[in-house]
Protein backbone atom coordinates (compact mmCIF):
# COMPACT_ATOMS: atom_id res chain seq x y z
CA UNK A 1 0.00 0.00 0.00
CA UNK A 2 2.94 2.28 0.82
CA UNK A 3 4.62 2.17 -2.14
CA UNK A 4 1.33 2.70 -4.00
CA UNK A 5 0.61 5.56 -2.25
CA UNK A 6 4.54 6.80 -2.81
CA UNK A 7 3.64 6.81 -6.29
CA UNK A 8 -0.09 8.20 -6.11
CA UNK A 9 2.31 11.37 -4.78
CA UNK A 10 5.33 11.30 -7.15
CA UNK A 11 2.37 11.46 -9.65
CA UNK A 12 0.70 14.46 -8.17
CA UNK A 13 3.90 16.28 -6.98
CA UNK A 14 3.67 18.81 -9.90
CA UNK A 15 0.60 20.22 -7.73
CA UNK A 16 2.64 20.40 -4.56
CA UNK A 17 5.45 22.55 -6.67
CA UNK A 18 2.08 24.94 -8.00
CA UNK A 19 1.61 25.22 -4.02
CA UNK A 20 5.09 26.12 -3.69
CA UNK A 21 5.24 28.68 -5.86
CA UNK A 22 2.39 30.03 -4.12
CA UNK A 23 3.96 30.11 -0.95
CA UNK A 24 6.99 31.70 -2.46
CA UNK A 25 5.19 34.32 -3.97
CA UNK A 26 3.10 35.10 -0.83
CA UNK A 27 6.51 35.52 1.04
CA UNK A 28 8.15 37.81 -1.43
CA UNK A 29 5.72 40.06 -1.56
CA UNK A 30 5.05 40.63 2.08
CA UNK A 31 8.78 40.47 2.41
CA UNK A 32 9.05 43.19 0.36
CA UNK A 33 6.15 45.22 1.92
CA UNK A 34 6.69 44.33 5.28
CA UNK A 35 10.06 45.71 5.14
CA UNK A 36 9.29 48.81 3.42
CA UNK A 37 5.94 49.79 6.15
CA UNK A 38 8.28 48.25 8.95
CA UNK A 39 11.16 50.60 8.39
CA UNK A 40 8.69 53.54 7.49
CA UNK A 41 6.76 52.89 11.07
CA UNK A 42 9.81 51.93 13.20
CA UNK A 43 11.64 55.39 11.75
CA UNK A 44 8.47 57.25 12.99
CA UNK A 45 8.73 55.37 16.05
CA UNK A 46 11.81 56.20 17.14
CA UNK A 47 11.01 59.45 16.38
CA UNK A 48 10.00 62.53 18.54
CA UNK A 49 5.99 62.89 17.44
CA UNK A 50 4.88 61.36 20.69
CA UNK A 51 0.98 61.29 19.48
CA UNK A 52 2.42 59.19 16.42
CA UNK A 53 4.62 57.01 18.69
CA UNK A 54 1.60 56.17 20.89
CA UNK A 55 -0.41 55.24 17.67
CA UNK A 56 1.86 52.54 16.31
CA UNK A 57 2.91 51.35 19.94
CA UNK A 58 -0.78 50.31 20.13
CA UNK A 59 -0.75 48.86 16.50
CA UNK A 60 2.66 46.82 17.74
CA UNK A 61 0.97 45.58 20.49
CA UNK A 62 -1.93 44.67 19.14
CA UNK A 63 -0.44 42.57 16.40
CA UNK A 64 1.87 41.00 18.78
CA UNK A 65 -0.67 40.29 21.79
CA UNK A 66 -2.51 38.49 19.60
CA UNK A 67 -1.96 35.13 17.21
CA UNK A 68 -1.54 35.29 13.26
CA UNK A 69 -4.63 32.32 12.64
CA UNK A 70 -6.83 35.17 14.69
CA UNK A 71 -5.52 38.14 12.79
CA UNK A 72 -6.04 36.28 9.80
CA UNK A 73 -9.76 35.95 10.81
CA UNK A 74 -10.09 39.44 11.43
CA UNK A 75 -8.94 40.66 8.00
CA UNK A 76 -11.10 38.28 5.87
CA UNK A 77 -13.97 38.30 8.09
CA UNK A 78 -14.34 41.55 9.57
CA UNK A 79 -13.51 43.55 6.73
CA UNK A 80 -16.49 42.34 4.32
CA UNK A 81 -18.31 43.30 7.22
CA UNK A 82 -17.46 47.23 6.77
CA UNK A 83 -17.77 47.15 2.56
CA UNK A 84 -14.32 45.98 2.18
CA UNK A 85 -14.35 42.27 -0.02
CA UNK A 86 -11.44 41.05 -0.74
CA UNK A 87 -10.31 37.63 -2.41
CA UNK A 88 -8.53 34.92 -0.39
CA UNK A 89 -5.29 36.14 -1.74
CA UNK A 90 -5.10 39.77 -1.41
CA UNK A 91 -6.81 39.08 2.36
CA UNK A 92 -4.00 36.73 3.08
CA UNK A 93 -1.26 39.52 1.17
CA UNK A 94 -2.55 42.26 4.07
CA UNK A 95 -2.80 39.86 6.42
CA UNK A 96 1.39 39.49 6.27
CA UNK A 97 1.80 43.16 5.92
CA UNK A 98 -0.18 44.10 8.97
CA UNK A 99 1.71 40.87 11.26
CA UNK A 100 5.06 41.71 9.65
CA UNK A 101 5.51 45.27 9.36
CA UNK A 102 4.77 45.27 13.11
CA UNK A 103 7.65 43.14 14.05
CA UNK A 104 10.34 44.70 11.38
CA UNK A 105 8.87 47.90 12.57
CA UNK A 106 10.22 46.62 16.70
CA UNK A 107 13.45 45.83 15.00
CA UNK A 108 14.14 48.83 13.65
CA UNK A 109 13.32 51.04 16.00
CA UNK A 110 15.29 49.23 18.48
CA UNK A 111 18.05 49.78 15.94
CA UNK A 112 17.77 53.18 15.52
CA UNK A 113 17.73 53.52 19.43
CA UNK A 114 20.69 51.67 20.23
CA UNK A 115 22.47 54.88 17.98
CA UNK A 116 23.57 57.57 20.37
CA UNK A 117 22.51 60.86 20.60
CA UNK A 118 25.99 61.98 19.62
CA UNK A 119 25.48 60.98 15.98
CA UNK A 120 22.55 62.52 15.65
CA UNK A 121 24.11 65.84 17.21
CA UNK A 122 27.19 65.58 14.85
CA UNK A 123 24.94 65.15 11.70
CA UNK A 124 22.95 68.21 12.59
CA UNK A 125 25.91 70.39 13.22
CA UNK A 126 27.40 69.12 9.90
CA UNK A 127 24.39 70.73 8.84
CA UNK A 128 22.49 67.67 7.33
CA UNK A 129 18.85 67.47 7.15
CA UNK A 130 16.85 65.07 9.53
CA UNK A 131 16.28 62.91 5.94
CA UNK A 132 19.95 62.79 5.38
CA UNK A 133 20.82 62.45 9.25
CA UNK A 134 18.74 59.49 8.92
CA UNK A 135 19.85 58.05 5.71
CA UNK A 136 23.82 58.53 5.69
CA UNK A 137 24.46 58.57 9.27
CA UNK A 138 22.39 56.90 11.53
CA UNK A 139 20.38 53.50 9.14
CA UNK A 140 24.20 53.15 8.34
CA UNK A 141 25.15 52.36 11.84
CA UNK A 142 21.88 50.98 12.95
CA UNK A 143 22.08 48.05 9.79
CA UNK A 144 24.47 46.53 12.20
CA UNK A 145 21.73 45.91 14.78
CA UNK A 146 18.97 46.07 12.99
CA UNK A 147 19.95 43.24 10.29
CA UNK A 148 20.64 39.86 12.30
CA UNK A 149 17.16 39.93 13.81
CA UNK A 150 15.44 41.17 10.63
CA UNK A 151 16.61 38.07 8.52
CA UNK A 152 15.34 35.58 11.31
CA UNK A 153 12.46 37.74 11.31
CA UNK A 154 11.94 36.29 7.10
CA UNK A 155 11.99 33.22 8.18
CA UNK A 156 8.87 33.61 10.44
CA UNK A 157 7.64 35.08 8.01
CA UNK A 158 8.05 32.22 5.36
CA UNK A 159 6.76 29.97 7.85
CA UNK A 160 3.89 32.04 9.01
CA UNK A 161 2.36 32.02 5.63
CA UNK A 162 1.54 28.53 6.18
CA UNK A 163 -1.32 30.00 8.28
CA UNK A 164 -2.99 31.50 5.23
CA UNK A 165 -4.20 28.37 4.40
CA UNK A 166 -6.99 28.49 6.75
CA UNK A 167 -8.86 30.96 4.33
CA UNK A 168 -8.07 28.61 1.36
CA UNK A 169 -5.30 30.16 -0.59
CA UNK A 170 -3.73 27.19 -2.64
CA UNK A 171 -0.44 27.37 -0.91
CA UNK A 172 2.07 24.73 0.31
CA UNK A 173 0.28 23.47 3.82
CA UNK A 174 -3.15 24.01 1.96
CA UNK A 175 -1.49 21.51 -0.98
CA UNK A 176 -1.02 19.26 1.72
CA UNK A 177 -3.99 19.25 3.89
CA UNK A 178 -5.83 18.58 0.20
CA UNK A 179 -3.72 15.93 -0.58
CA UNK A 180 -3.81 13.99 2.62
CA UNK A 181 -7.58 13.54 1.85
CA UNK A 182 -7.04 11.29 -0.94
CA UNK A 183 -3.43 9.92 -0.28
CA UNK A 184 -4.10 8.87 3.24
CA UNK A 185 -0.59 8.69 4.46
CA UNK A 186 0.03 11.83 6.35
CA UNK A 187 3.32 11.25 7.41
CA UNK A 188 4.25 10.70 3.94
CA UNK A 189 2.53 13.76 2.87
CA UNK A 190 3.54 16.39 5.39
CA UNK A 191 6.86 15.16 5.04
CA UNK A 192 7.40 16.20 1.64
CA UNK A 193 5.60 19.46 2.63
CA UNK A 194 7.93 20.32 5.40
CA UNK A 195 11.15 19.33 3.17
CA UNK A 196 10.23 21.94 0.54
CA UNK A 197 9.47 24.78 3.47
CA UNK A 198 12.80 23.63 4.33
CA UNK A 199 14.29 23.73 1.36
CA UNK A 200 13.30 27.76 1.21
CA UNK A 201 13.98 28.68 5.11
CA UNK A 202 17.09 26.78 5.97
CA UNK A 203 19.36 28.66 3.85
CA UNK A 204 17.69 32.18 5.44
CA UNK A 205 18.22 30.51 8.90
CA UNK A 206 21.86 30.13 8.06
CA UNK A 207 22.60 33.00 6.77
CA UNK A 208 20.91 34.54 9.88
CA UNK A 209 23.17 32.69 11.79
CA UNK A 210 26.20 34.20 9.89
CA UNK A 211 25.01 37.43 10.53
CA UNK A 212 24.65 37.03 14.06
CA UNK A 213 28.33 36.10 14.06
CA UNK A 214 29.76 38.24 11.61
CA UNK A 215 27.56 41.50 13.59
CA UNK A 216 28.43 40.38 16.89
CA UNK A 217 32.22 42.22 17.19
CA UNK B 1 -18.11 50.75 11.49
CA UNK B 2 -18.58 49.59 15.13
CA UNK B 3 -21.38 51.32 15.43
CA UNK B 4 -23.99 48.22 15.60
CA UNK B 5 -21.13 45.98 18.27
CA UNK B 6 -23.68 43.78 19.64
CA UNK B 7 -22.41 43.41 23.40
CA UNK B 8 -25.57 41.08 24.13
CA UNK B 9 -24.43 38.40 21.97
CA UNK B 10 -20.77 38.55 23.57
CA UNK B 11 -22.54 37.89 27.42
CA UNK B 12 -24.58 35.16 25.72
CA UNK B 13 -21.77 33.35 24.61
CA UNK B 14 -19.32 34.35 27.36
CA UNK B 15 -19.38 30.70 29.47
CA UNK B 16 -18.38 29.41 26.10
CA UNK B 17 -15.34 31.57 25.87
CA UNK B 18 -14.19 31.15 29.39
CA UNK B 19 -14.34 27.70 28.82
CA UNK B 20 -12.19 28.48 25.73
CA UNK B 21 -9.48 30.61 27.86
CA UNK B 22 -9.61 27.96 30.43
CA UNK B 23 -8.82 25.16 27.52
CA UNK B 24 -6.21 27.88 26.26
CA UNK B 25 -4.69 27.95 29.48
CA UNK B 26 -4.98 24.74 30.21
CA UNK B 27 -2.88 23.37 26.69
CA UNK B 28 -0.48 25.96 26.87
CA UNK B 29 0.96 25.47 30.60
CA UNK B 30 0.96 22.09 30.00
CA UNK B 31 3.12 22.16 26.51
CA UNK B 32 5.19 25.14 28.03
CA UNK B 33 6.21 22.75 30.81
CA UNK B 34 6.59 19.68 29.04
CA UNK B 35 8.73 21.90 26.31
CA UNK B 36 11.18 23.08 29.00
CA UNK B 37 11.68 19.35 29.99
CA UNK B 38 12.52 18.50 25.91
CA UNK B 39 14.19 21.47 25.55
CA UNK B 40 16.78 21.21 28.42
CA UNK B 41 17.19 17.35 27.16
CA UNK B 42 17.89 18.68 23.62
CA UNK B 43 20.04 21.18 24.94
CA UNK B 44 21.87 18.77 27.17
CA UNK B 45 22.62 16.26 23.86
CA UNK B 46 23.04 19.02 21.55
CA UNK B 47 26.27 20.33 24.06
CA UNK B 48 27.52 17.21 24.77
CA UNK B 49 30.25 15.71 23.03
CA UNK B 50 28.85 11.94 22.18
CA UNK B 51 28.13 12.19 18.18
CA UNK B 52 25.26 9.69 18.50
CA UNK B 53 23.44 12.62 20.74
CA UNK B 54 24.58 15.74 19.12
CA UNK B 55 23.78 14.82 15.43
CA UNK B 56 20.09 13.77 16.48
CA UNK B 57 19.75 16.36 18.61
CA UNK B 58 21.13 18.89 16.05
CA UNK B 59 18.68 17.44 13.51
CA UNK B 60 15.77 17.98 15.64
CA UNK B 61 16.16 21.30 16.19
CA UNK B 62 17.05 22.63 12.62
CA UNK B 63 14.22 20.60 11.29
CA UNK B 64 11.89 21.80 13.76
CA UNK B 65 13.11 25.38 13.27
CA UNK B 66 12.86 25.51 10.01
CA UNK B 67 9.14 24.44 9.33
CA UNK B 68 6.43 26.06 9.87
CA UNK B 69 4.34 24.92 13.48
CA UNK B 70 0.96 23.90 11.11
CA UNK B 71 3.12 21.76 9.01
CA UNK B 72 4.34 20.16 12.47
CA UNK B 73 0.99 19.72 13.80
CA UNK B 74 -0.58 18.28 10.29
CA UNK B 75 2.00 15.76 10.58
CA UNK B 76 1.33 14.52 13.85
CA UNK B 77 -2.32 14.94 13.26
CA UNK B 78 -2.37 13.11 9.94
CA UNK B 79 0.81 10.77 10.28
CA UNK B 80 -0.12 9.36 13.96
CA UNK B 81 -3.30 7.22 13.12
CA UNK B 82 -1.77 5.93 10.24
CA UNK B 83 1.26 4.51 12.56
CA UNK B 84 -2.41 2.96 14.20
CA UNK B 85 -1.80 5.62 17.21
CA UNK B 86 -5.11 7.01 17.84
CA UNK B 87 -5.14 9.93 20.56
CA UNK B 88 -7.60 12.74 20.96
CA UNK B 89 -6.88 16.20 18.99
CA UNK B 90 -6.19 18.08 22.51
CA UNK B 91 -2.88 15.45 23.27
CA UNK B 92 -1.79 15.61 19.45
CA UNK B 93 -2.00 19.23 19.96
CA UNK B 94 0.16 19.12 23.03
CA UNK B 95 2.44 16.85 21.69
CA UNK B 96 3.04 19.36 18.46
CA UNK B 97 3.65 22.45 20.45
CA UNK B 98 5.95 20.30 23.02
CA UNK B 99 8.34 19.58 20.04
CA UNK B 100 8.20 22.74 18.98
CA UNK B 101 8.45 25.06 21.46
CA UNK B 102 11.18 22.24 22.63
CA UNK B 103 13.55 22.93 20.16
CA UNK B 104 13.27 27.11 20.41
CA UNK B 105 14.29 26.52 24.54
CA UNK B 106 16.89 24.09 23.54
CA UNK B 107 18.63 27.33 21.37
CA UNK B 108 17.45 29.41 24.36
CA UNK B 109 19.24 27.64 27.32
CA UNK B 110 22.52 26.99 25.02
CA UNK B 111 22.67 30.67 23.92
CA UNK B 112 22.41 31.31 28.40
CA UNK B 113 25.07 28.43 28.58
CA UNK B 114 27.88 29.42 26.05
CA UNK B 115 27.31 33.17 27.18
CA UNK B 116 29.17 32.06 30.19
CA UNK B 117 32.63 32.75 29.82
CA UNK B 118 35.28 30.41 29.75
CA UNK B 119 37.57 31.84 32.26
CA UNK B 120 34.48 31.27 34.69
CA UNK B 121 34.48 27.22 33.87
CA UNK B 122 38.70 27.34 34.11
CA UNK B 123 38.05 28.84 37.09
CA UNK B 124 35.93 26.18 38.63
CA UNK B 125 37.88 23.42 37.93
CA UNK B 126 41.31 25.10 39.01
CA UNK B 127 38.97 25.21 42.38
CA UNK B 128 38.60 21.22 42.20
CA UNK B 129 35.00 21.46 41.49
CA UNK B 130 33.03 18.76 39.75
CA UNK B 131 31.08 18.85 36.73
CA UNK B 132 27.65 18.96 38.41
CA UNK B 133 29.62 21.30 41.31
CA UNK B 134 30.48 23.76 38.05
CA UNK B 135 26.97 23.40 36.71
CA UNK B 136 25.60 24.33 39.98
CA UNK B 137 27.20 26.92 41.69
CA UNK B 138 28.83 28.82 38.76
CA UNK B 139 27.39 28.46 35.07
CA UNK B 140 23.48 28.04 35.95
CA UNK B 141 23.15 30.83 38.15
CA UNK B 142 24.67 33.40 35.45
CA UNK B 143 22.88 31.33 32.42
CA UNK B 144 19.62 31.74 34.38
CA UNK B 145 19.70 35.43 34.13
CA UNK B 146 20.31 35.23 30.12
CA UNK B 147 17.19 32.54 29.45
CA UNK B 148 14.31 33.80 31.77
CA UNK B 149 13.44 36.22 29.70
CA UNK B 150 13.40 34.70 26.99
CA UNK B 151 11.98 31.76 27.87
CA UNK B 152 9.12 33.87 29.05
CA UNK B 153 9.17 35.36 25.74
CA UNK B 154 8.85 31.72 24.54
CA UNK B 155 5.85 31.01 26.06
CA UNK B 156 4.08 34.43 24.87
CA UNK B 157 4.87 32.80 21.66
CA UNK B 158 3.66 29.86 22.46
CA UNK B 159 0.17 30.90 23.82
CA UNK B 160 -0.09 32.47 20.86
CA UNK B 161 0.63 29.58 18.88
CA UNK B 162 -1.85 27.05 21.07
CA UNK B 163 -4.83 29.06 18.41
CA UNK B 164 -3.45 26.90 15.79
CA UNK B 165 -4.78 24.03 17.82
CA UNK B 166 -8.03 25.31 16.63
CA UNK B 167 -7.44 24.03 12.82
CA UNK B 168 -7.26 20.41 13.98
CA UNK B 169 -10.69 20.95 16.05
CA UNK B 170 -9.30 21.60 19.70
CA UNK B 171 -11.92 23.61 21.74
CA UNK B 172 -9.47 26.77 23.00
CA UNK B 173 -10.22 30.64 22.64
CA UNK B 174 -10.27 30.48 18.43
CA UNK B 175 -11.98 27.88 18.20
CA UNK B 176 -14.54 29.37 20.46
CA UNK B 177 -14.49 32.41 17.94
CA UNK B 178 -15.31 30.33 14.77
CA UNK B 179 -18.02 28.62 16.52
CA UNK B 180 -19.77 31.92 17.18
CA UNK B 181 -19.06 33.10 13.90
CA UNK B 182 -20.58 29.77 12.18
CA UNK B 183 -23.45 29.75 14.86
CA UNK B 184 -24.83 33.16 14.44
CA UNK B 185 -22.42 35.02 11.32
CA UNK B 186 -21.07 37.60 14.14
CA UNK B 187 -17.32 37.55 13.05
CA UNK B 188 -16.82 41.21 14.45
CA UNK B 189 -18.06 40.48 17.94
CA UNK B 190 -16.14 36.98 17.90
CA UNK B 191 -12.77 37.28 16.80
CA UNK B 192 -12.44 40.76 18.48
CA UNK B 193 -13.51 38.72 21.68
CA UNK B 194 -11.08 36.41 21.28
CA UNK B 195 -8.14 39.35 20.29
CA UNK B 196 -9.42 41.13 23.77
CA UNK B 197 -8.96 37.82 25.93
CA UNK B 198 -5.58 36.93 23.91
CA UNK B 199 -4.21 40.39 24.32
CA UNK B 200 -4.88 40.10 28.30
CA UNK B 201 -2.76 37.31 28.47
CA UNK B 202 -0.09 38.80 26.39
CA UNK B 203 0.02 41.64 28.69
CA UNK B 204 0.09 39.63 31.81
CA UNK B 205 3.58 38.10 30.51
CA UNK B 206 4.81 40.55 28.81
CA UNK B 207 5.29 42.54 32.21
CA UNK B 208 6.25 38.83 33.75
CA UNK B 209 8.83 39.19 30.56
CA UNK B 210 9.88 42.74 31.84
CA UNK B 211 10.07 42.53 35.04
CA UNK B 212 12.26 39.81 34.98
CA UNK B 213 14.51 41.42 32.85
CA UNK B 214 14.84 44.87 35.19
CA UNK B 215 15.58 42.43 38.28
CA UNK B 216 18.09 39.85 36.11
CA UNK B 217 20.50 43.15 35.63
CA UNK B 218 20.09 44.81 38.37
CA UNK B 219 21.54 41.16 39.79
CA UNK B 220 24.34 41.51 36.70
CA UNK B 221 25.38 44.86 38.39
CA UNK B 222 26.52 43.40 42.01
Amino acid sequence: MMAFYFSRLVEIFPFFLKGLWMTTQIAFISLFTCTILGFILGILRSGKNKIIKRLIGVYVSFVRGTPFVVQVFIVFFILPEWGIQLKAFPAALLAMAIMGSAFICEIVAGGINAISKGQWEAGTASGLTLIQQLRLVVIPQAMKVILPPLVGQYVLLIKDTSVVSVIGVMELTRVGWVTVVRIPEGLMVFSLVGALYFVISYPLILLSNYLERRMAV
Amino acid sequence: MLADFNFRIIFEYLPLFLTGLRSTFFISGVSIMLALVTGTIACACRISSIKMLKYPAIAYIEVIRSTPLLVQIYFLYFGLPTLGIRVPEIQTGIIALMLNSGAYIAEIIRAGITSVDDGQIEAGVSSGLNYFQRMRFIILPQALGATVPPLLGQSIVLVKDSALLSLISVMELTRCGQTMTSERFMPTEAFLTVAFFYMCIYFCLKSLADWSQKKLIFREAY
